[in-house]
């Protein structure tokens, strides 16, 4: 089991080639509407501000970030699900932002989503059978009804469910179960990219454990890339190959993931990797944790020049006056500072915090 | 108001570190009187499908400063366990056993004088801070309630410097103006400070937290699991911490109560249960944990199945039908708690078997696995998959099962048999 494991790894950290999405700048700004009898724009929530990533063919990345950040808007945005406002999404040589749902029809089969919430994601007036059929129908792949129902049969079994029970209703099926149809419906069109929106945080550990699992295999078994958001981070070390942690709608530190976790250089991502209890009484009660104060700052309002400032322990304490004023006015950039990988702080400093 | 052997034992550490000091003096016994005893607590609820055996004969005793663990995954009867010991269940729940609060009898009490005891004896801290605060009340008043309720003879002026000393006790900061605030105007890790304010406000004895920090980021989790031990600090009162997150019981407790379909099915110190688990169930939890500090990825060992419906039970353990340790005789009678050590109880026939595994869940686990692989009768479909996927995938690492079919066969077929085991279980 170990043989698959380190291969993967080595497919996504030496041998990446072209990326198979590539988003740049990507922008979703959402307008806040003054009060009043006429309604125009007041200011804008900059939900995603100037994103870049880059997907790789085989390769899972992590997006993180606490509740608020971003992240789940910038999956939505580069499936075009909440149109961008700004930036570009490229996907296989194709640019997506600014196209319509006709345009993107062809699109989605090779770009899915995983929704995070089982309960809310699948109708529940459909039995299964029809849920995961939809997108074969829709996309007018399956010539016969036999063979509509055997390629469901099929995807069922793949994620590892019944074939027999198929006539059932989502309401009939655990919570893990309902994740695997919803799995398997995003699997119908056999897609190259995935998104993963939490897909494991509604779910009790030793389910999440199975789902996680079966993830990893698609991925090796089907040649699949994931975009996997998520903010526990336990998981996203464990399913990722590299590792970007978002803030206020910014990415601020991209790294590899044993980069990310071990030598972590932005003071934020060093405070939420101590934040992070352990489930190991020793370890955890000899750390020396990191806390920030306060919450995260409004998106409508962002801090001027760095905007993790106004909560850095770094900027508090550790900072000269000359040096604030540098983060106080400029906005720093993504770029390799002297740690070996991408990160968005004046002061980076690689410091181990695990 | 606070026992002497709890300020004893806070004084001697400093801050932050106060609960490593604690589960030093803990192992073994304490001399203290217990706090909170609970014996055979059983919580019943009628439904339309027969009665919901909620909670099935819970024990435990509090002792005087010490943090209870409770986990569990959703369903396993932890919170309602601890409302039960509250009385703040919905009048049709049947609850029946013992519930003594400094040898008094809570369960059968009438509101009225429950009331005295919550707040002042035992408090309670809920999850979702959104929806423990009163919205249209200014946080100083919730605060000022709490205090005035249990003493009358408090004036307003001396209730509102309490709440502003309170506010800033659990770190919000300009306390003074903030009493003014409404719950709307504070984010969620500032409401659930007042909730914790208000929770000590009275300097209870004891503390029941139930996933205090559930709904809330992990950067405050962090600021708010300071707080509750500044709180236990201040008040030098015991805690009851409910979670389903082993992390925050790892750093907190004391002692550790693992609880399954409505029982409890290990207690011990928080050494015994993350390092030397008894029951298989802690052992998978363990296993099927993604570990943030794990060097290498390790496979995960998932627990196949799902937890019983806790309507009309069979006979026979709860886990039996999940668990890879199962033999005949699990289920002629649920186990009881088995004494495994000093302190140490475990509900299983086989601990020596579990012992074995020193908390590697996979030399217990992934026996399981190599099993179902015998069986592996959805491989083929699997593999059809594989094939099937698209020809234009030359990019990503082309059909793996071809280039090294042993391992990847292996591989596919564990898990595909092994959730095939998860719907069998649930349908059974």
């Amino acid at each position: 089991m170990s043989a698959p494991t380190t291969e993967r790894t080595g497919s996504g950290a030496t041998g990446r080639g072209e990326p198979i999405l590539q988003v740049r700048g990507l922008q979703k700004h959402f307008p806040i509407k003054g009060g009043g009898l006429i309604k125009r724009t007041v200011g804008a929530v900059q939900a995603v501000d100037g994103v870049d990533l880059d997907l790789y063919p085989g390769e899972v990345l992590g997006l993180v970030g606490e509740s608020g950040c971003g992240k789940s808007t910038t999956g939505r945005a580069i499936l075009n699900l909440q149109p961008a406002t700004g930036g570009s999404v490229v996907f296989q040589g194709r640019e997506i932002v600014g196209l319509n749902r006709k345009q993107m029809r062809p699109l989605r089969r090779d770009i899915q989503l995983v929704f995070q919430d089982p309960y809310a994601s699948l109708n529940p007036r459909l039995p299964v059978f029809d849920i995961v059929a939809e997108p074969l129908v829709i996309h007018g792949l399956t010539k016969s009804n036999d063979e509509l129902r055997s390629r469901v049969r099929e995807l069922v079994e793949t994620v590892g469910l019944n074939p027999e029970h198929t006539n059932r209703y989502p309401a009939e099926f655990s919570g893990g179960q309902r994740q695997r149809i919803g799995i398997a419906r995003a699997l119908a069109l056999q897609p190259k990219v995935l998104v993963l929106d939490e897909p494991v945080s509604a779910l009790d550990v030793s389910i999440q454990a199975g789902v996680i699992n079966l993830l990893e295999d698609l991925k090796n078994s089907l040649g699949l890339s994931y975009l996997f958001i998520a903010h526990d981070l336990s998981v996203v070390r464990h399913i990722s190959d590299r590792v970007a942690v978002m803030y206020l709608g910014r990415i601020i530190e991209i790294a590899d993931r044993d980069e990310l976790f071990d030598r972590p250089a932005h003071p934020y991502t060093q405070a939420l990797l101590s934040a992070i209890p352990l489930p190991d009484p020793r370890r955890e009660r000899a750390r020396q944790r990191i806390i920030i104060s306060g919450d995260v700052p409004s998106p409508a309002n962002p801090p001027s020049g760095c905007r993790f400032r106004t909560r850095c322990q770094k900027f508090a304490n550790v900072l000269t006056d000359g040096q604030r004023e540098k983060c106080m006015t400029d906005d720093p950039a993504l770029a390799d500072r002297g740690a070996g990988h991408l990160n968005a702080c004046h002061y980076a400093e690689v410091q181990s915090v695990l | 108001m606070s026992t002497p052997g709890t300020t004893g034992a806070t004084a001697v550490s400093s801050t932050g570190t106060i609960s490593r000091g604690r589960t030093q003096s803990l192992p073994g016994f304490d001399a203290a009187a217990p706090l909170l005893q609970v014996t055979d607590l059983n919580v019943r609820f009628p439904t339309e499908d027969g009665q919901v055996h909620a909670v099935r004969g819970v024990d435990y005793t509090l002792r005087s400063g010490e943090v209870l663990g409770i986990v569990g995954e959703s369903g396993s009867g932890k919170s309602v366990t601890s409302l039960a010991v509250m009385g703040l269940l919905p009048s049709n729940a049947r609850v029946t056993g013992s519930v003594r609060y400094r040898g008094q009898e809570l369960l059968g009490q009438n509101d009225r004088s429950m009331s005295r005891i919550r707040g002042k004896g035992v408090s309670m801290i809920f999850q979702d801070p959104m929806t423990s605060l009163d919205p249209v009340y200014k946080v100083g008043a919730q605060i000022e309630e709490t205090l005035r309720i249990h003493d009358k003879s408090l004036s307003s002026r001396a209730a509102e410097t309490r709440a502003v000393e309170l506010l800033e006790l659990v770190g919000i900061p300009n306390a003074g103006d903030r009493v003014d605030s409404y719950p709307h105007e504070f984010s969620g890790g500032m409401r659930q400070r007042v909730v914790i304010a208000i929770a000590m406000a009275n300097q209870p004895e004891v503390i029941i937290a139930d996933e205090p920090t559930t709904a809330l980021d992990v950067t405050v989790q962090a600021q708010i699991l300071e707080v509750l031990q500044t709180a236990l600090q201040e008040t030098g009162a015991a805690m009851v911490m409910i979670t389903h997150d082993l992390g925050v019981v790892a750093g907190i407790a004391d002692r550790v109560l693992v609880m399954y379909a409505g029982r409890p099915v290990e207690i011990g110190s928080v050494e015994d249960i993350y390092y030397e688990p008894r029951m298989p169930y802690t052992l998978g939890l363990l296993g099927s944990l993604p570990r943030l500090d794990a060097p290498t990825r390790e496979r995960l060992t998932p627990i196949t199945g799902a937890p019983p419906s806790l309507v009309n039970m069979p006979p026979g353990c709860p886990f039996a039908p999940r668990c890879p340790l199962h033999i005949d005789e699990c289920d002629a009678a649920e186990p009881p708690l088995f004494q495994v050590g000093a302190g140490h109880e475990a509900a299983c026939i086989r601990t020596e078997q579990v012992a074995q595994a020193h908390g590697h869940a996979a030399e217990v686990f992934s026996e399981t696995a190599t099993d179902d692989v015998l069986v592996g009768d959805a491989l083929p479909a699997d593999l059809a998959l594989g094939e099937g996927a698209r020809d234009t995938n030359a990019g990503g690492p082309p059909p793996p099962d071809q280039t090294e079919p042993a391992a990847d066969v292996a591989d596919t077929g564990t898990v595909v048999s092994t959730h095939r085991g998860t719907t069998d279980g649930d349908r059974a």
